[in-house]
């Protein structure tokens, strides 16, 4: 006898999706005029809608309304008011809230319960959190009279829409900086709906630009003369990228890159939930975090039990329909990303690893990968050492504390690490030494506006979130 | 004085270096696990499947002073017919009262659903071995085919688990074929730490089921104790091939509680689990609720209290 | 007769890596001359294999300097300052043969460079202080933040205020624990290297410092590209070119990179944003449970 959960669709009828769009410039929607593009919901492979495409003469356009709105409006408004704004705009996303979770997993294949759960729950925070600093500058020591950079580029991941945006809008803004902002080729819709938000917390027109487009388009923005900030979030070829086209250039820069982080359980963590640690580590969001548990360093002693354990709490994984509220894994965001998955996941064959899959039933259209364990990996593995960006997990083995941290800390990225174990003494040392922005003790993947987010080394520099997140998009006099 | 106050140092030193080497439970990992399950959306066929199968794991409970012959059979006519109106209601799976008024209930009930009795100085547990062991006797005398004793948790708590398991033992054999549950009393016991070691130590000393509170006690089942009782019972399974049974008593209220309950067996020990041989509810008002909400499922429209008896 | 007629014994320049002393494994040297085209002295030039040199020192030197508490790494700061202080009259001689200043003025800039040094002293058991702090994360949760040091940085001095410029590049980067290689002032470097004299006698960890005497232009690219160094501070780069071309070579390890503000005033007390930018901000997530 078998307790089957009935289909528990959210129903789509809440939104409202144009068949077509334009670009968000100076506080209205206005046709692009490249060639426009579509966006499919990777669940279905159906078309959502028409997206238009910005091209140079759009750009300019979008960093002039940018700039003419932080010339004559907001860099003139006392922060309280811009403060005002953005608490404006975080209720307004609580009221919609229903309608940008449903949006998102249409958008991007995300389940349901996570786009409402936590997606759209953390980026209206973020919107609370950064009201409240506007007015405040002075306080959080960049100087007794920080100011702000004037107009800040920013390109935005497909991974995590909405709150992606929200983490590159609300600290802009609360410092007194106008932005364009450029969302990803196959998630722009929350980002749209936005933009009508903007329009319904009247914020001031060309204080919120919105470009929808490809790279080509991230690329001209990054490239505009006029343009004093970017915030980039994304591969780190492509961060590398924009840092090389901006030398020479006075213009400030933020890098939040890729990550391969190392989740280390040891022989005396509280099991159970480490293994709830390690699956929502590599498996929320199918692995599309920056941030994910990808290598699992498991103590040799209890390797062998734990992956057990692991695998056993694998089968009750639910793959399916996005919009269904049981649904544990979702869609693969793109044709192109699941190719690069198969890829990886292939070599990590070739190589040697043995491949595990709990049973899933994979629907006929749409881009689904089962959940994947790979055990007996090396460092010297591909899958070790890249990024999958996909629901897989390495396991690797490690004998003593020292080893542990050799091994999580040798990768040229440095985003984020977890650690398992009860002995506090040695949560605090791990903690100490291994080379992460983000470091997890027993916990995984969580976020929170007051909570600094960023990398060492390859992932990336400057934080967000937090007081020291503010730093980016603000100047002090320096003497020296 | 029983035989059975051995000096614990030695005869129970296996027995204690388990206990201390038991994985640890992080509470806010547990409590958020628990809270996940919670948002399972069970709808339809699946809601009525759960229902049903709930109501068919309610032990309907009355443990008052002011019990009765009367208010006992009363209530154990409604076990037995939880909707008059309507005969495809399952039956509860037993009826759960002082040992004293297990014949009122065995007069109503016949062989057709258990009776269980509370005993060994239910609830509070604190009286001699003696006291208790009799106390079981009387009630599998009378009549009861299971029987829900209590551990002493003060002994557990100044780290006696040796008399804890002992006293275990004991009742277990005084209940001759009649099945044991364990209550742990996880409000007492405090940190999901103890409830894991409690657990374990209850299923070692031969519980049939493991049991979270006596209802005396604020709070008494949870989410989260049952998710830890529910992994000890699993990881049992897994070392012995021997499944015990969990008992979910106290607090729990409405049909979307008991749904969630269900959830986390499901998810936790597997369907293995799901029948009433393995799971039980212990609860009063829940059945009320359970037989609304089947109503509603049937009917399309919401029920009242005028549609369900009192007892 | 002994007195004015002495032949002096004159110092042979060289570089500092590593705690130690060596020339150029190129060989190669270059003259310094005063402001009036007189010599000084003919100074080691730095190679690319020299600067490679530094790095794995300056690794070596990272690994145990970082592992240093607060206070020791105060208590360093502030010998660096004791000894410089004993060198006071040395440090006036070579500022004026170097820039061409007046006594006072060659004076007032070595007060000061030594004034700095102890201002970072007293910073280094404060900055994380001030750098970092818990953050009130909604959720059962403790969470804090710490500010650690990068790692290995790789700094030009400024060409100008060949002490007081470059401690203030110096000072910040190590009070945090960060290892530095720093490029001396191609015309004016003969302060530097009578810094690294005291360095090497002040308690500082071998390749925790290591000054590099020659052209920027040709040192810093290699130091650009090269994997294991962590950040670049460009205060000395005057030419636009090669400014652009290093931040493009840092990319390929996505490198920190600081410059400089145009007309840097050295001796106004600096803000906080040097260390800051050597810094890495780490934040801790652990969950709070009692039961």
């Amino acid at each position: 006898m078998s307790f089957q959960y009935a289909p528990a669709p959210e129903s789509t009828a809440i939104v409202n999706i144009k068949s077509a769009n334009g670009l968000f410039i100076n506080g209205e929607f206005t046709p692009g005029h490249g060639t426009p593009f579509k966006t499919i919901n990777p669940a279905t492979e159906e078309v959502l809608a028409e997206i238009a495409q910005a091209n140079q003469e759009d750009v300019d356009a979008a960093v002039r309304a940018a700039r003419r709105a932080y010339d004559k409006t907001w860099s003139k408004m006392p922060g309280r008011d811009r403060g005002k704004y953005l608490f404006r705009i975080a209720r307004l996303i609580q009221e919609r809230a229903r309608e940008f979770a449903v949006l998102e997993t249409m958008d991007n294949g995300k389940p349901i319960r996570e786009s409402r759960d936590v997606d759209v729950p953390i980026a209206a925070a973020h919107f609370f959190y950064h009201a409240g600093w506007a007015d405040k500058l002075e306080f959080a020591g960049y100087g007794t009279n920080p100011q702000p950079l004037g107009v800040a580029a920013q390109i935005i991941p497909w991974n995590f829409p909405l709150l992606m945006l929200a983490w590159k809008i609300a600290p802009a803004l609360a410092t007194g900086n106008t932005v364009v902002l450029k969302p990803a080729e196959t998630t722009p819709l929350t980002a749209l709906l936005f933009a009508e938000i903007c329009q319904q917390a009247d914020l001031p027109p060309g204080v919120v630009n919105i470009l929808t487009g490809d790279g080509d388009t991230g690329r001209m923005l990054v490239e505009h003369p006029d343009v004093n900030k970017i915030a980039f979030t994304g591969s780190t070829a492509v961060g590398q990228a924009i840092q090389r086209q901006i030398a020479g250039s006075s213009k400030r820069l933020t890098l939040e890159l890729g990550g391969k982080a190392a989740n280390i359980v040891f022989d005396d963590a509280p099991i159970d939930q480490a293994v709830e640690g390690i699956v929502n580590g590599i498996y929320f969001n199918q692995g599309h975090v920056c941030c994910a548990g990808s290598r699992l360093l498991l103590q040799e002693s209890i390797a062998e039990k734990t992956i057990e354990s692991l695998k056993r709490r694998l089968q009750t994984l639910r793959l399916g329909d996005p919009l269904d509220k049981n649904t544990d894994i979702g869609a693969i965001n793109s044709r192109e990303q699941l190719n690069r998955i198969i890829d990886l996941t292939k070599s990590g064959e070739d190589e040697g690893a043995q491949r595990w899959s709990p049973d899933c039933v994979i629907p006929e259209k749409g881009f689904w990968f089962a959940p994947t364990v790979f055990t007996n990996v090396t460092q010297a593995h591909r899958i070790a050492r890249e990024e999958i960006f996909g629901p897989v997990l390495s396991v690797l083995t490690f004998r003593t504390p020292d080893e542990a941290i050799e091994k999580a800390n040798n990768t040229p990225y440095g985003l984020s690490a977890g650690i398992w174990t009860e002995k506090g003494s040695r949560i605090l040392a791990m903690a100490n030494k291994v080379r992460a922005g983000v470091v997890w003790a027993n916990t995984f993947n969580r976020f929170d506006p007051a909570s600094p987010f960023g990398g060492y080394k390859e992932s990336g520099f400057g934080r967000e979130g937090g007081i020291q997140g503010l730093g980016a998009y603000l100047t002090s006099e320096e003497s020296s | 004085m029983s035989s059975l106050e051995v000096h614990p140092a030695e005869s129970h030193k296996g027995l204690l270096s388990f206990l201390a080497g038991l994985p640890g439970v992080d509470q806010v990992g547990a409590e958020a696990r628990a809270a996940a399950l919670g948002t399972r959306s069970i709808k339809k066929e699946s809601k009525i499947w759960a229902i049903d199968m709930a109501i068919s794991m309610v032990d309907l409970t009355t443990l008052e002073g002011a019990d009765t012959a009367g208010k006992v059979k009363a209530m154990s006519s409604k076990a037995l017919h939880p909707d008059p109106a309507d005969p495809s209601t399952p039956s509860v799976a037993a009826v759960c009262v002082y040992g004293d008024l297990v014949y009122a209930a065995r007069e109503v009930v016949g062989d057709r659903i258990h009776v269980a009795a509370v005993a060994t100085a239910f609830p509070s547990g604190r009286a001699s071995l003696g006291v208790k062991l009799a106390d079981t006797k009387e009630a599998v005398a009378a009549g009861a085919d299971e029987i829900d004793m209590v551990i002493d948790r003060g002994a557990f708590l100044t780290g006696n688990f040796g008399k804890v398991f002992d006293e275990i033992v004991a009742v277990k054999q005084a209940c001759g074929t009649a099945h044991l549950k364990v209550i742990l009393e996880t409000g007492e016991l405090k940190t999901l730490d103890n409830v894991r070691k409690a657990s374990w130590l209850a299923m070692k000393a031969g519980a049939d089921f493991i049991k979270t509170s006596t209802g005396k006690v604020t709070p008494a089942a949870t989410l989260p104790v049952t998710l830890v009782m529910l992994e000890a019972v699993r990881d049992y399974y897994q070392e012995t091939n021997t499944r015990i049974g969990v008992k979910a008593a106290g607090g729990i209220k409405t049909s979307k509680d008991a749904i969630k309950y269900l959830v986390l067996v499901n998810e936790t020990v597997g369907d293995a689990w799901l029948t009433p041989d393995l799971f039980r509810f212990g609860a009063s008002t829940l059945l009320n609720d359970l037989l609304l909400q089947r109503q509603k499922m049937i009917t399309g429209h919401y029920s009242g209290p005028d549609y369900v008896t009192i007892d | 007769m002994i007195g004015n007629d002495r032949v002096g014994v004159r110092k042979t320049h060289k570089l500092f890596i590593g705690g130690a002393f060596p020339r150029s494994e190129s060989g190669r040297t270059y003259e310094v001359i005063n402001t009036r085209g007189e010599f000084l002295a003919n100074i080691a030039k730095a190679s690319r294999k020299d600067a490679r040199d530094a790095v794995i020192s300056a690794r070596t030197g990272f690994n145990s300097w970082s592992k240093a508490s607060a206070y020791n790494r105060g208590q360093v700061l502030y010998r660096i300052a004791e000894v410089m202080e004993g060198r006071k009259e040395q440090f006036i001689n070579d500022i004026q043969d170097a820039e061409g200043t007046s006594n006072k003025k060659a004076t007032t800039q070595t007060d000061q460079a030594i004034d700095r040094v102890v201002w970072y002293a007293g910073w280094a058991d404060k900055y994380s202080q001030v750098l970092g702090n818990t953050n009130p994360v909604s959720g059962p949760f403790f969470n804090f933040s710490v500010p650690e040091p990068t790692g290995v940085v790789a700094a030009v001095a400024p060409q100008d205020s060949s002490l007081l410029g470059l401690i203030s590049v110096i000072a910040p980067i190590i009070v945090s624990g960060n290892s530095v290689i720093v490029i001396a002032s191609m015309n004016s470097p003969i302060p530097a290297i009578t810094l690294s004299e005291c360095l090497a006698t002040s308690d500082v960890i071998a390749g925790n410092i290591n000054i590099l005497t020659g052209d920027p232009a040709e040192i810093m690219p290699s130091l650009a590209s090269h994997l294991d160094v962590n950040a670049l501070d460009l205060t000395g780069i005057t030419d636009p070119e090669l400014h652009a071309s290093l931040e493009i070579e840092a990319a390929g390890s996505v490198k920190r990179v600081r410059s400089s503000p145009i007309n840097p005033q050295w001796q106004v007390t600096p803000t906080l944003s040097r260390v800051r930018a050597f810094t890495e901000i780490k934040t801790v997530w652990h969950p709070m449970g009692i039961l």
